[in-house]
C-alpha cells in the first residue's frame, strides 16, 4: 500500500500506522480514508496529499 | 513604548523587546525584535494576538493607556507560537473577554499550551467574519506560514491587513512604521527574516498571495506581529517582495562559506571566490567559525551560487558544515547552482559527503574539486576555474529563467 504525503506540512500517512488519534485503523489504503479526513498535523484537506 | 494610534480607534499595544538578539534559538536577530498587539476600540473593544509573557505587563500597561483592560470584549488569537500568546492567559484573566477568536489549528494549540478550561473559545474558518460593531473582521487562515494554526485578520473598513507572522522582520524601533526607518537595514531584515522562517513554506506563500489577489480586499496597511507596519508604497512593496522571495528566481550572486582546520580549505574558498568575481559573479566568503548558520542562511537565500568547503575530519564533514547544511536543508532553498570543495589529509570523504547533501538539495551540482594537506599551485588554479564554471553555470540558469 502506497504512502500519501501531505504538500502543506510534510506529513507521511502510512497506511500500516493508519491514524488511530483520528479513528483510521492500522491497515487502511490512503483511498479507503474518509473524504473529510484531514492531515492530523496542519489540518489540510485529503485533495492535499500526494503519493510518496 | 506605550500604546500609539495606527488609525482611528486602532492602537498598536505591543513590545519593542530591544536586546533579543537569539530569536527562537535558532536564528540571529542582531536589530532585536518586536511582538505587535492591536487594539481596536468599538462596540466589542478587540484585541489582536499578544505578546511574549514576559511582557505581558507591557501589554496590560499599554491596554490600559487606552480602556481599562476588563473592557475588551474580544481577542483574537492568529498564531499560538508563544511570542505571541504567552501573554494571552494574563489577558484573558484581567479581560474576561466573551469570546477568543483562533482557527480550528489554533483551538487545538491553545488546549496544548493553556489551560483554556474556561476560555470562551470560537473557532473561525477561511470566510468567516465577525462585525464588532462598525467593523467587520474577516479572517483568512493561513495554515503553515508558518505553523498549522497561523491565520490573519483583515479589518475591512480600515483596510487593515494584521498578517501575523508574515511580512515581519526583527527590528526593534521606536518608530512603528516602516517608513520611518534606514530603508536598507529594514530590507536587510525583511530579507533575512524570509530566509530563515519563512522559506520553506514559499508554495503556501505564492499560493496564498494568488488566493489573496482574487479576493479583491483593498489594502492601504499591512502590520505583521513583528517589526515595522507597513503603509501607503510600502504595502505595494512588501507584496512584490514576498512574491519575489517565494519564487526564488537565480541571481547573479554567489556565497562561499566554509570551515577549516589548517587553512587549506580557506585558500581554496578564496580561490574560488577570484574566479567567481573575474567571470562577472559578485560574491561573499564567510567562514563558518566568523559567521552564524543564520547570517550564512540570510546570504545563501540571497544568491544564485552555494560553494560549501569542508576539510574531511575522521572521514565526515566538519561539524559546523554539517550543522550548517542540515539547518540549510530544513529551509528548502530551491534554484540554487552548486558546488563543494575542500582538503583532506588521508582519505578525503567529505567532497563526497557535501555534494551528496548540496544534490540532495535540488541544487544544480558541479563537480567540485579537492586538494591533499596544502592546495597546490595548480590545485588552486583548479579551484579559480571552478569558480569560473560556477559563474558561468549560473549565468546561464538565470538567462534560462
Amino acid at each position: 500500500m502506497d504512502k500519501y504525503v501531505c504538500n502543506v506540512c510534510g506529513y507521511v500517512y502510512d497506511p500500516a500506522e493508519g491514524d488511530s488519534e483520528n479513528g483510521i485503523s492500522p491497515g487502511t489504503s490512503f483511498d479507503k480514508v474518509p473524504d473529510d479526513w484531514t492531515c492530523p498535523v496542519c489540518g489540510a484537506p485529503k485533495s492535499e496529499f500526494t503519493k510518496e | 513604548m506605550t500604546a500609539c494610534e495606527i488609525k482611528k480607534d486602532i492602537y498598536w499595544i505591543g513590545a519593542v523587546d530591544w536586546d533579543r538578539r537569539n530569536f527562537h534559538g535558532y536564528s540571529l536577530s542582531p536589530q532585536g525584535t518586536t511582538y505587535n498587539a492591536f487594539l481596536i476600540k468599538d462596540q466589542k473593544n478587540t484585541i489582536i494576538d499578544t505578546v511574549e509573557d514576559r511582557f505581558a505587563g507591557t501589554l496590560l500597561c499599554n491596554v490600559a493607556h487606552v480602556m481599562p483592560p476588563s473592557e475588551i470584549d474580544y481577542i483574537v488569537v492568529n498564531h499560538v507560537e508563544p511570542d505571541h500568546s504567552g501573554a494571552l492567559p494574563a489577558l484573558v484573566k484581567a479581560a474576561k473577554p466573551e469570546k477568543i477568536i483562533c482557527s480550528v489549528m489554533g483551538e487545538k494549540a491553545l488546549k496544548e499550551y493553556y489551560d483554556t478550561t474556561d476560555w470562551p473559545l470560537h473557532v473561525v474558518k477561511t470566510g468567516d467574519s465577525l462585525s464588532i460593531g462598525s467593523r467587520t473582521l474577516r479572517f483568512v487562515e493561513t495554515r503553515m506560514l508558518h505553523w498549522p494554526d497561523s491565520m490573519m485578520t483583515y479589518v475591512e473598513e480600515d483596510k487593515l491587513l494584521i498578517s501575523s507572522d508574515a511580512f515581519g522582520q526583527n527590528y526593534a524601533s521606536s518608530a512603528r512604521f516602516a517608513d520611518e526607518v534606514d530603508q536598507a537595514e529594514l530590507a536587510r531584515q525583511l530579507s533575512r527574516y524570509y530566509a530563515n522562517i519563512v522559506l520553506p513554506f514559499s508554495s503556501v506563500t505564492l499560493k496564498l498571495l494568488d488566493e489573496f489577489g482574487k479576493l479583491g480586499w483593498p489594502v492601504d496597511m499591512i502590520a505583521p506581529d513583528h517589526g515595522l507596519i507597513w503603509r501607503g508604497e510600502g504595502v505595494a512593496r512588501v507584496l512584490e517582495d514576498y512574491r519575489r522571495f517565494a519564487l526564488q528566481k537565480p541571481v547573479n550572486r554567489a556565497v562561499v562559506f566554509y570551515d577549516t582546520m589548517w587553512r587549506s580549505t580557506e585558500k581554496m574558498a578564496h580561490a574560488i571566490a577570484e574566479g567567481l568575481f573575474e567571470a562577472g559573479t559578485p560574491v561573499r566568503v564567510m567562514s563558518l567559525k566568523s559567521d552564524h548558520h543564520s547570517d550564512v542562511m540570510a546570504e545563501v537565500f540571497e544568491s544564485g551560487a552555494v560553494l560549501v568547503g569542508s576539510a574531511t575530519h575522521n572521514n565526515g564533514v566538519l561539524p559546523l558544515v554539517s550543522g550548517m547544511l542540515t539547518y540549510m536543508k530544513g529551509l528548502k532553498p530551491q534554484n540554487k547552482v552548486a558546488a563543494a570543495f575542500g582538503s583532506y589529509g588521508w582519505s578525503g570523504e567529505a567532497l563526497k559527503h557535501v555534494t551528496e547533501l548540496l544534490t540532495a538539495m535540488h541544487f544544480e551540482v558541479v563537480e567540485g574539486v579537492r586538494a591533499k594537506n596544502r592546495p597546490t599551485h595548480e590545485q588552486l588554479k583548479a579551484c579559480v576555474e571552478l569558480g569560473r564554471t560556477v559563474a558561468k553555470a549560473l549565468q546561464a540558469k538565470i538567462a534560462a529563467s
